[in-house]
């Protein structure tokens, strides 16, 4: 791949990238996320057409209109989310859309389809098998699966996109044994990954994005894990962080032992007023999983959420709010807003009674307290009442900020808050959590990117494999400190 | 197209269709006994379309309301008639009344509450509750009526030249609108409708709002019963077949969207209006009733489609 660019929007996802991948290697893609890891190979895959730049494969030019004409050119991809038909069996979805065909038309050789997928299987060793129904699969059968789809396609590029996030240690390893194999056939694997530890030991070649450009591409063999991280942190920051009168008062909210069903163990941490946590952590590692228990989205199995050093009792978001936590959840389009609806009620929506439109609403005066909290941090819209989906991402984001400002909640949690929304609105929500902070509010900050956890969070939790690693402050820390704590497995 | 003029095109279809008529049929159309005939007969699909508006809304649907109405009559019908042994008195009647009308809060309940505590699509549920409470109607006389030859107030005679059965309407209607515009309920319904999970994360109690959705429409549903079995003095357990099919209808013309989030009072009744100012102009020009049923569905599907064309051109100039 040559001088690639991609642009959606405002944001330039990559630039100018140029990528070499030899056969029969090895080749890791790492950098933090929003780096353009996904974006470069959704362009390898046909899924993408670049702005600018190339393709070649042994040395031939391709152009990839959809992912069909990259599969037939020999590249597969497999997402995290693997797309597999849970309802079919193993050689059915190995041989999805191109079946052997029977005696009569129209009609699917079962018998053909099963002797070749075993004899696919054969080939590379791989013990599975080709009756079984995907849905009774483990996760890491599944992956196999996916892998033999690609074989029967006669990939010679093979694309895994984070293959372990959601493997235990032992499928993990066995993974890294068929990729060893898949390259001794000659294969190239480009292997996306956040976890270092694997990559020092299953990569030949590494090569590192970071904000859409490529820093460095090297051989395993020169590099470290320290040096992997510094390419993938070393920034600058600037001054896009405005300092803070960083005034902390009392112990506002205390969390204790907490688990719940969605993977998080013994969590425990407080937030004072005035301050401004941070919680670090690789994508899947629970920092999502933290806020809903905390906020009553996900059921608590132990442990104890004290605000102001009151016991509190939360099963549902409902409660969570009338007892004074807000939770920008990380997915607006999903969790935050309802869309078609007004802006001004996407910003009521939750507070209805504390504004008194309990038990009626007054529209007009409704229109007003929107219009109040949308200036105060300058929402573009064309009038409260225009639909949600109106709006810009970021505006849509400041949309879901506005209403937790109306809820004026004493504890405010904010998941990544930034993510897809550009430069110039990011500095205005850094801006806000100052404010926030500086009023007396404690604030948990969840975001992926380091860089802005640095620049405004007062302390930092880091993550890992649902379990709170690390509690830092943030001026006796490091980038890469907290880039080994949450990507380092510990031995 | 804005949102606004949405809401004309059913609306100028509806005025069109009035004029046409009174164009044609001058002496028969355009008078008020033929008005208070349209309005009365729209009475009992109306009541139910209100509480329809509400659940579809909401993102759910409501199957059973053809058959949850028959239930109520014969509920009622039962209590009235002591079980079709004797004529109902004033006292009986009132308390017929009631029972019909209780019948069906408690049915909407039922449905509410099977919904949201298993789980289950509402198309699931109340396609199940269709076929239950049509079962019971049949059941409860073995298959016959009950004869209420003077229940007549709700459904045959009139408050100052109105037919009460037309007050009774316009008062739902009135309270539907104000529910849906003015009360957290109504609020909490369209924002569950437009996106489930944010009004969760939002902090609104989503089971229970729905469980009152159902309850509400169930109430309507045994209002609109009782008009229903004063209009024939008899309770049937036939009463209401297919009912659902003419009411969902009647919603969806008037600009509501299945996948929820969108509708309003004012285009179901433009929706039940355009039904019914069609079957009686098409009745007065002298065309079939087969004939009524195709051009009702045509409408249905154009009514969709334009809106559908409208919503993309709305997108792409965006």
């Amino acid at each position: 791949m040559t001088g690639i660019s991609k642009r959606f929007g405002p944001v330039q996802a990559l630039r100018n990238v140029s990528l070499t991948v030899r056969a029969g290697a090895v080749h890791a893609l790492v950098g933090e996320n929003g780096a353009g890891k996904s974006t470069l190979m959704k362009i390898l895959a046909g899924v993408y057409q670049p702005d600018t730049g190339t393709v070649e494969i042994h040395g031939h030019p391709m152009t990839f209109a959809n992912p069909a004409d990259a599969i037939g050119a020999g590249v597969s991809m497999i997402y995290q989310e693997l797309d597999l038909a849970e309802h079919l069996t193993v050689a059915e979805n190995i041989f999805l859309g191109a079946e052997p065909t029977g005696w009569l038309p129209f009609t699917v050789s079962h018998k053909q389809m099963l002797t070749r997928a075993r004899e696919l299987a054969g080939r590379f060793r791989f013990d599975i098998d080709p009756t079984a129904k995907v849905e009774d699969l483990p996760t890491g059968d599944c992956q196999i699966v996916e892998i033999l789809k690609a074989l029967r396609h006669k990939a010679s590029i093979l694309v895994m996109d984070e293959p372990t996030s959601s493997l235990s240690e032992r499928e993990a390893k066995r993974l890294f044994e068929v990729v060893r194999r898949l390259r001794g056939e000659g294969l190239s694997i480009i292997y996306i990954s956040h976890r270092l530890e694997e990559i020092i030991h299953l990569a030949d070649e590494v090569s590192i994005l970071r904000d859409g450009e490529l820093v460095h591409s090297s051989p395993m063999a020169s590099l470290d894990i320290p040096k992997i991280v510094h390419h993938m942190v070393g920034r600058e920051l600037t001054d896009f962080f405005p300092q803070r009168d960083v005034n902390v008062g009392e112990v506002l909210l205390q969390v204790t032992d907490l688990s719940s069903g969605a993977g998080i163990r013994d969590i425990g941490f407080e937030v004072r007023r005035g301050e401004i946590v941070g919680m670090a952590g690789l994508v899947g590692a629970g920092r999502t999983e933290v806020a809903r228990a905390i906020f009553g989205v996900d059921r608590k199995t132990t442990g104890r959420v004290a605000l102001a050093g009151r016991e509190l009792s939360i099963d549902s978001p409902a409660q969570a709010i009338a007892s004074g936590i807000a939770l920008l959840t990380e997915d607006r389009k999903r969790t935050g807003l309802c869309l078609e609806l007004p802006c001004s009620w996407n910003i009521t929506l939750p507070n209805l009674r504390q504004i008194g439109f309990t038990p009626l609403i007054k529209p007009a005066r409704e229109t007003k307290i929107a219009a109040g909290v949308g200036s105060r941090i300058a929402v573009k819209w064309s009038s409260p009442q225009a639909p949600a989906s109106s709006l810009s991402g970021g505006n849509q984001q400041k949309l879901l900020i506005a209403r937790w400002l109306l809820a004026n909640s004493e504890f405010m949690i904010f998941d990544e808050p930034t993510r897809g929304i550009d430069v110039g609105a990011k500095a205005e929500v850094y801006a806000l959590l100052n404010k926030l902070a500086e009023q007396g509010k404690a604030i948990l900050f969840i975001s992926s990117e380091l860089p802005e956890l640095f620049g405004i969070a007062d302390r930092i939790l880091v993550m890992r494999r649902g379990k709170l690693v690390g509690n830092l402050v943030t001026k006796e820390t490091t980038p890469e400190t907290v880039m080994h704590l949450a990507a380092v497995e510990e031995r | 197209m804005n949102k606004f003029a949405r809401q004309l095109l059913p609306f100028a279809t509806l005025v069109l269709l009035i004029a046409a008529l009174s164009a044609l049929e001058p002496d028969a159309f355009l008078t008020a006994d033929n008005t208070f005939n349209v309005l009365s007969r729209s009475s009992v699909n109306g009541i139910i379309a209100m509480g329809m508006t509400a659940v579809i809304i909401s993102g759910g649907i409501d199957l059973s309301v053809g058959s949850m109405m028959a239930l109520c009559g014969m509920v009622a019908g039962l209590v009235m008639t002591k079980n079709g042994t004797i004529v109902p008195t004033a006292g009986l009647m009132w308390l017929g009344t009631l029972a019909g009308i209780g019948a069906g809060l408690l049915c909407g309940l039922l449905n509410g509450t099977l919904i949201t505590k298993l789980n289950l699509p509402p198309f699931i549920v109340t396609l199940g509750t269709m076929s239950a409470f049509r079962g019971i109607s049949y059941i409860m006389h073995h298959s016959a009526m009950y004869d209420v030859p003077n229940y007549t107030f709700l459904g045959q005679s009139s408050l100052a030249g109105v037919p009460v059965n037309v007050l009774i309407f316009a008062i739902i209607v009135a309270a539907a609108f104000f529910l849906l515009r003015y009360t957290p309920l109504g609020r909490y319904t369209y924002a569950i409708g437009s996106n489930r999970e944010a009004a969760f994360h939002a902090g609104v109690n989503v089971d229970r709002n729905l469980i009152a959705i159902y309850a509400i429409t169930g109430l309507f549903v045994g209002l609109a019963a009782m008009i229903a079995t004063s209009r024939t003095v008899s309770a049937q357990p036939t009463a209401g077949i297919s009912l659902e099919l003419d009411i969902i209808a009647a919603v969806v013309i008037g600009g509501a969207s299945l996948s929820g989030g969108r509708g309003t009072v004012v285009g179901t009744i433009i929706g039940t209006l355009l039904i019914s100012y069609l079957r009686n102009g098409l009745t007065l020009l002298g065309i079939s009733t087969n004939i009524q049923l195709i051009v009702i569905g045509a409408i249905i599907i154009a009514a969709v489609a334009l809106d559908q064309m409208a919503r993309a051109k709305a997108v792409e100039s965006r």
